[in-house]
């Protein structure tokens, strides 16, 4: 054994090394892998109650409706009916939430820019869509002055 | 947003306005190839015993390691958050390419390359130990792992072992260049990518451009150290540089000729980003310079008696311009197939920057990198004989 060893020592502590560098590879993952990796598939299941601990920030559009009736009936029959209320007035979980939501009055969003973040004429978007340019339309003035945003077709 | 819209021509989708996949993935083929190409060439030696390669044989392999030290940083540098890479190893996901892929990289580094180099150079790392003092020999003596055995019978084995292990790296290689036209080749929903072709083009093009950067090192440094250039040698590669090229460009016609004849709903659109767009590129650079000229050249050494001077020359240039060819190749795959709209309506351009993480500075100082590398390893282990003979002398002393 001595003998048949002598001329492959360097190569057994070689084999060795690869061993070894293996072993601390597999001790590093033991390590490092999340234990709950995987039970439901390719990821941490931890990161779902994680995910589900994040504060909430949309309301949505039913809280909206539950006390503003009124803008949810005057939005029937409009093209802008489909619209959820936070794509416009932004993010109002806070304020739909709260125990006195008048306290948390959301500020209104400024018509000047937001009406024509979908608005703005551009030849990508189909010939039927109400698009202006503002240069040309409107006399530098906010949209609102002759559009109801709620109901925006003028009759 | 206005002014990408100029860089439009007819109808495209938003996401097709900038290209995802920069200069830095155009790299990343083109120094995977180089590995594979010149561990291909270097096996030619060992394996299938073509002994005339032979002393461009521990070149090959401290170029093929250079090269595919720098072969991932591309992709870290293009992705970001190299540190995440690792991750990879601790869960690969079993479906992915990429992620098996990672698997594919360590085991060619550290198996093939790491292992085949230090089993071959073993005799001179131990030679070095005795011959040096200090810290460089406690650095020869760690990478002989503390042994001192040279004797006849120990480096008979490690031939052996060698021998099996370079075996082994031979469809290593494949698999390594293979994958690269892989994933290209498997995007079903790209017409320009998805080829069945497409691994054996790569893996072909690889041979091609290891071989080409060999041919063209061996000659620098004899050169550069002002030592004779064996002809039969250089000949010898040149030759094989001819039938990998033959053989790579049959592919790539025979890939052209049935995309013609198949002319699917794609044709037209690809057609005309070749005549246009990719005219320079494709048509000018891959093909009539990068690929038809070094044929030629390669071609007349075989049917014309040359001077020794003049096939020196005629390798040169055929070396430096399969080089720009393969280049263009990826260059073409990688940015081609991001310039038309997959509505195959219109088209976009690839702008690329200067001094930005994917620009063109960064894509010169990683081409740069694994020749620096190569240095520091010729330093280290010097692959030529007489280096050899040398420490053997100084040792005995």
């Amino acid at each position: 054994m001595r003998e048949w060893l002598r001329d492959r020592e360097h190569l057994v502590r070689m084999g060795i090394l690869f061993a070894g560098a293996l072993a601390v590879f597999l001790v590093v993952r033991a390590v490092m892998v999340p234990k709950d990796f995987g039970t439901y598939g390719h990821f941490r299941t931890g990161a779902l109650a994680d995910n589900m601990a994040h504060p909430l920030v949309f309301a949505g559009r039913q809280a909206c409706g539950d006390c503003h009736d009124d803008i949810v009936a005057s939005r029937k029959g409009s093209k802008h009916e489909q619209i959820g209320c936070e794509a416009c007035h932004g993010a109002l979980e806070a304020h739909a939430s709260a125990d006195d939501p008048s306290a948390l009055k959301p500020k209104l969003p400024d018509v000047k820019t937001i009406c024509l973040v979908c608005h703005r004429e551009n030849v990508a978007k189909p010939a039927g869509f109400p698009q202006v340019d503002p240069k040309d339309h409107g006399d530098g003035g906010p949209c609102t002055s002759c559009h109801n945003p709620h109901h925006p077709e003028i009759s | 947003m206005e002014s990408l819209l100029h860089s439009v021509q007819g109808y495209i989708y938003p996401d097709e306005l900038q290209l995802q996949w920069s200069i830095l993935i155009v790299l990343y083929p083109f120094i995977t190839g180089l590995v594979a190409g010149a561990f291909i060439l270097a096996s030619l030696e060992r394996v299938f015993n073509v002994e005339a390669v032979k002393p461009t044989y521990r070149l090959a392999l401290l170029t093929a390691l250079a090269f595919m030290i720098v072969a991932p940083l591309p992709l870290q540098l293009h992705l970001g958050h190299p540190e995440r890479s690792f991750e990879m190893y601790l869960t690969p996901h079993t479906t992915s390419a990429m992620a098996m892929f990672g698997f594919v990289y360590l085991w060619y580094l550290m198996v093939v390359l790491v292992l085949e180099i230090w089993l071959d150079f073993r005799k001179d790392i131990v030679l070095m130990a005795r011959a040096s003092t200090g810290l460089k020999r406690a650095l020869y003596r760690a990478m002989a792992l503390g042994s001192d055995n040279i004797s006849e019978r120990s480096l008979r084995i490690d031939d052996k072992v060698g021998k099996f292990i370079t075996i082994v790296g031979i469809p290593s290689a494949i698999l390594l260049h293979g994958y690269v036209g892989f994933i290209f080749g498997s995007v079903k929903a790209n017409p320009w990518w998805s080829s069945a072709l497409m691994p054996v083009v790569f893996i072909f093009s690889a041979m091609v451009s290891g071989i080409a950067l060999v041919l063209l090192l061996y000659q620098f440094v004899s050169w550069y150290r002002k030592t004779a250039v064996d002809m039969p040698c250089l000949d010898t590669i040149a030759r094989y540089l001819l039938y990998a090229f033959i053989i790579d460009f049959s592919l790539e016609m025979l890939d052209l000729v049935h995309r013609i004849y198949e002319a699917d709903e794609s044709f037209k659109t690809l057609d005309f980003m070749v005549h246009t767009k990719l005219y320079f590129s494709q048509i000018i650079l891959q093909i009539i310079v990068g690929t038809l000229l070094p044929i030629g050249l390669l071609a007349l050494v075989q049917l014309v008696k040359l001077t020794e001077q003049a096939r020196r020359a005629i390798y040169g240039a055929a070396g430096l311009l399969t080089l720009v060819g393969i280049f263009a190749m990826r260059w073409n795959v990688v940015i081609g197939g991001q310039l038309f709209s997959k509505s195959l309506l219109g088209y976009t351009t690839y702008k690329m920057g200067l001094w930005t993480r994917e620009g063109l500075l960064p894509a010169i100082i990683l081409l740069i990198l694994p020749f620096v590398i190569l240095y520091i390893l010729v330093k280290l282990l010097p692959p030529w004989d007489e280096a050899r003979d040398a420490e053997a002398t100084r040792a005995e002393r």
